[in-house]
C-alpha cells in the first residue's frame, strides 16, 4: 500500500464524514432541543438532492406540491385544536404561513424552473422548498406528543421516517439522479488530485458549523434553543417558548439536510431512499458523541468517514459490518463509563 | 299460515338448489389470474411497470374471458404470501404470477406448491426453478438466468482479447447472483477473475473500490448494479484514469442510466432482453414482433417510456395462457382438474416466442430460454447500439 493509495483514501474518507459531520450534527441538536431522535433526518437530504436535480433539469419539483400539503394539513390541523378560541389575527398567520406561503413557492418554482435560472438561484429556491418543511414535520407529527417519553417520539419519528420515504417515492420516483457539482475541476495535493467539490463540501460544513457556533453562542434565538436543551421546564419559567424552540431547530435540521443534499448530489446517485443510510451514519457519529456533543460528533464522523473509506479498500464486502460494528464498544463503554442511564422521564 | 307453510316448501329446494350452484360455481367460464408485483417499497422500479402491463394483457383465450386480480406487497415477503393466500382462497385463482422481487418470489413458491396452483415467477433467481423438485413443477420462471447473460458477456470479453477481469458488484442477491455466474463464465472461458469488489446502492461513495481495481489494472471492469446508481461505480473508476471496456449487467438496461451517466458512460456494453432493443433488432428475430406490439400498447396506455421488467409480466401471461387450450380439454376453469392440467400443458410448451426471448419448457427445464433470450448493447453517443453476436 503506497502513500499515494493511504492519501487518496484519507481525504474520500474526510469528505464523506464531512456530510456525515452535518447530519450527525443535526441529530445531536434535534435530540437536545426535542428529545427526538429523529432518523428521517436522511429524508431531508433526499429531498434536498432531487429536489436541486429537478430544478436543474427545468422541472418542478415534487417537494413544492409537497410543502403545499403538508402547509394544508397542519393548517387543519392547528384549525381543529384552536375550534372555538380562533382570534383574526392567529386565522391569518395559519392561512399566510400554511397555505399562501406554499402556494406562492409552488408559483415561484413554476415560473422559474422552466428558465433554468442557474445554480445559486436553484440551491436558494431548493432551501426555500425544504426548510418550510422542518417545522411543519415538527408539528404534524411531533408536537402533540411533545411531552411523551423519548421512546414514544422515538417510535414517532420512525413512522415519520416511512412516510416521508413513501412520499419521496411518490413525487420522485423510483430512480435516482445526480446534479452537476458546484465546482468543477480537479487540483493536485501532493501526489493526488482532488476534485474541488471535495473542497466545497469541506468548506459548506465548516461555514455551516461556523454558523451553528455563533447562532448559539451570540443570538438569543440560540440562547433559548441551549436553554430549552439543557432544562425544558426551567426554560418555558423563563419564558422560552418551548415548541417555538422546537420548530427552529427543525427548521436548522431541514435546512443542514437540504445542503447535505445539495453537497452529495454531484458525488453520488441520490434516489428517494438514499438518505436513510446516510443519516445513520450520522446516527452512529452522533451516539459515539452521546448525542450531547457537538465537536465530538464532528469529529466522530470524520473517523467514520476513514474507517469506512479503508474498510472499503481492503475488504469491501464487509464495509457496513465494519462501520457499524464500532457502535457496539462505544456503547459497552459509555455504560461502563457512567453506569445505568439516567431515567429521563424524570427530567 | 298456510301460504307461508308452502312457500317455505319452494322455497327450501331453491335454496338447496343455489347452493348446488354455488358449490361448482368455482367452474366457470373464465379465466381468472392472480398478479402480486411490488408497486411500492424499494422494488417499486420493477413492480410499477409490471402493474402498468396489466391493462395490455389478453382478455381472452380459447373462448374464455380472462380476470386479472393485482395485489401490491410493498415489497414484503410476508405481505406477498397473504396476498398470494387471498388470491387462492377467496379469488380462487388459476394461475398465479408474481412477484416484483426476489425474496417475495421465493416464498410466493410455497404457495403455489401446497395449493397446486400453476406459478409464473418474474425474477432471474435461479433457485425458484432449481432444484426442480415437487415443490418447484409449479413453477416457471420468465426472466433469463445471470448465468445467460454473463455467458453474452463473457463471449464478448473473450472475442476482444480480455484476459483478465475485475468484478464491482453489490453486496446484496444482484450483486451475489452476478458474481456466482461471472465466476462460472470467466472460469469456462480462461479468464481470470483479478478482483472482487463489493458495494452497497446507498453509498455515497465507491472511490476505495474503484481505486483498488484501477492499481490491479485488469484488462476489462465488470460492474453488477442496477438503474442510476451504477452510474456511480464508472464515473469513478473513469476519474481515476481507467481507460479500458467497462461491462454493466441487465440492471442498466433503461435509458435513465445513460440521461444520469452522460458521457461517462459512453463504450459500456451490457446484455439484455431482446424487447429492451426491438426496434434494433432484424426482422429475423422472433422477439421483434411481438416486442414491437408490446412496447406500443405499453407507451400508448400508459403514456410513459416501457420498461424490460414490464414485459416479463406480459411473458408470464402468454406462457401460462398458451396452456389454456389443453387444459380446458381436461377440465373447467376454477377446478383443481383444470389447473393441473395447464401445469402439465404449460410444461411442454415449445417454441413460444415473447419478449424476452423463445421459450420451450420441459420436465427437466423450467427456465426454457436460450441464447436468443438476451442481445448485447453498446453505448455510443448516448444511444443504444446493438452488438452482433461474437462467434
Amino acid at each position: 500500500m503506497s502513500p499515494t493509495i493511504l492519501l487518496f483514501l484519507a481525504q474520500d474518507g474526510v469528505m464523506n464524514g464531512a456530510v456525515y459531520a452535518l447530519l450527525g450534527v443535526t441529530l445531536v441538536l434535534l435530540f437536545t432541543v426535542t428529545r427526538v431522535i429523529f432518523v428521517a433526518q436522511g429524508a431531508f437530504v433526499a429531498w434536498g438532492a432531487l429536489t436541486m436535480a429537478a430544478l436543474e433539469n427545468g422541472a418542478v419539483p415534487g417537494t413544492a406540491l409537497l410543502l403545499v400539503g403538508f402547509g394544508l394539513a397542519a393548517a387543519v390541523v392547528d384549525l381543529l385544536r384552536a375550534r372555538g378560541r380562533l382570534s383574526g389575527r392567529r386565522l391569518g398567520l395559519i392561512a399566510g404561513r400554511d397555505i399562501v406561503l406554499p402556494l406562492a413557492l409552488l408559483a415561484l418554482d413554476t415560473a422559474l424552473a422552466p428558465l433554468k435560472p442557474g445554480m445559486a438561484v436553484d440551491v436558494l429556491l431548493t432551501l426555500a422548498l425544504i426548510i418550510p418543511m422542518g417545522p411543519l414535520v415538527y408539528r404534524l407529527a411531533f408536537q402533540p406528543l411533545a411531552d411523551a417519553s423519548v421512546l414514544i417520539l422515538f417510535i414517532a419519528a420512525i413512522g415519520v421516517h416511512l412516510a416521508m420515504t413513501g412520499l419521496g417515492l411518490a413525487v420522485f420516483g423510483a430512480e435516482g439522479s445526480r446534479i452537476d457539482p458546484m465546482v468543477a475541476g480537479v487540483v493536485p495535493v501532493g501526489p493526488i488530485v482532488v476534485k474541488l467539490q471535495s473542497f466545497a463540501v469541506l468548506g459548506v460544513t465548516a461555514a455551516v458549523m461556523a454558523g451553528l457556533f455563533v447562532f448559539f453562542e451570540r443570538t438569543l434565538l440560540g440562547k433559548a434553543l441551549r436553554a430549552t436543551a439543557v432544562n425544558r421546564l426551567g426554560a418555558r419559567l423563563v419564558g422560552v417558548r418551548v415548541d417555538g424552540a422546537a420548530r427552529t431547530a427543525f427548521a436548522l435540521a431541514a435546512g443542514i439536510g437540504a445542503v447535505s443534499g445539495v453537497l452529495i448530489g454531484p458525488l453520488t446517485t441520490v434516489a428517494y431512499d438514499t438518505g436513510f443510510l446516510i443519516g445513520l451514519k450520522g446516527f452512529v457519529a452522533a451516539i459515539i458523541a452521546g448525542l450531547a456533543s457537538y465537536p465530538l460528533t464532528a469529529l466522530a464522523a470524520v473517523a467514520i468517514g476513514l474507517l469506512e473509506s479503508y474498510s472499503a479498500f481492503f475488504a469491501s464486502a464487509f464495509k457496513e459490518v465494519i462501520v457499524f460494528s464500532i457502535i457496539i464498544p462505544f456503547l459497552l463503554w459509555r455504560s461502563f463509563a457512567h453506569g445505568a442511564p439516567a431515567d429521563e422521564e424524570e427530567e | 299460515m298456510s301460504s307461508k307453510r308452502a312457500s317455505s316448501k319452494v322455497l327450501a329446494p331453491m335454496l338447496g338448489a343455489a347452493l348446488m350452484a354455488l358449490a361448482p360455481a368455482a367452474a366457470r367460464a373464465q379465466i381468472h389470474i392472480g398478479i402480486v408485483v411490488s408497486e411500492t417499497g424499494p422494488a417499486a422500479a420493477l413492480g410499477v411497470p409490471q402493474k402498468n402491463t396489466v391493462a395490455q394483457l389478453p382478455k381472452e383465450i380459447a373462448g374464455q374471458t380472462v380476470e386479472y386480480t393485482v395485489l401490491d406487497d410493498a415489497t414484503d415477503p410476508t405481505k406477498a404470501v397473504a396476498d398470494a393466500r387471498k388470491l387462492v382462497a377467496e379469488d380462487d385463482v388459476d394461475i398465479l404470477i408474481g412477484s416484483s422481487a426476489t425474496p417475495a418470489t421465493l416464498a410466493m413458491v410455497d404457495v403455489a406448491a401446497e395449493t397446486k396452483t400453476p406459478y409464473c415467477a418474474m425474477v432471474p433467481t435461479k433457485s425458484t426453478v432449481a432444484p426442480l423438485d415437487d415443490k418447484r413443477r409449479w413453477v416457471f420462471k420468465a426472466p433469463q438466468d445471470d448465468a445467460i447473460m454473463a455467458a453474452a458477456v463473457f463471449d464478448h470479453m473473450k472475442a476482444n482479447g480480455v484476459k483478465t477481469v475485475a468484478f464491482l458488484g453489490y453486496t446484496d442477491g444482484y450483486g451475489e447472483g452476478w458474481l456466482t455466474a461471472a465466476k462460472a463464465a470467466a472460469k469456462e472461458r480462461g479468464i481470470d477473475v483479478a478482483g472482487v469488489e463489493r458495494f452497497q446502492r446507498t453509498d455515497t461513495s465507491v472511490n476505495a473500490q474503484a481505486l483498488k481495481i484501477v492499481s490491479a489494472n485488469p484488462d476489462a471492469v465488470l460492474i453488477a448494479a442496477s438503474g442510476t446508481v451504477a452510474v456511480m461505480p464508472q464515473k469513478a473508476l473513469k476519474e481515476l484514469g481507467y481507460a479500458k471496456p467497462i461491462y454493466q449487467t441487465h440492471g442498466v438496461s433503461t435509458m435513465e442510466f445513460v440521461r444520469v451517466g452522460g458521457k461517462d458512460v459512453d463504450g459500456t456494453i451490457f446484455p439484455a432482453g431482446p424487447v429492451v432493443v426491438a426496434s434494433l433488432l432484424p426482422d429475423s428475430h422472433p422477439s421483434k414482433a411481438v416486442g414491437l406490439a408490446y412496447i406500443k400498447a405499453y407507451e400508448a396506455n400508459n403514456k410513459t417510456p416501457f420498461a424490460a421488467f414490464g414485459a416479463h409480466l406480459a411473458d408470464c401471461a402468454s406462457i401460462m395462457l398458451n396452456g389454456v387450450k389443453a387444459a380446458l380439454e381436461k377440465g373447467k376453469p376454477g377446478t383443481p382438474e383444470f389447473r393441473a392440467a395447464l401445469r402439465d400443458a404449460v410444461e411442454t410448451t415449445r417454441e413460444l416466442p415473447a419478449n424476452h426471448g423463445v421459450y420451450t419448457y420441459s420436465p427437466a427445464d423450467h427456465s426454457g430460454l436460450d441464447k436468443r433470450s438476451r442481445v448485447l448493447i453498446e453505448i455510443v453517443g448516448g444511444k443504444w447500439t446493438l452488438l452482433p453476436d461474437p462467434k
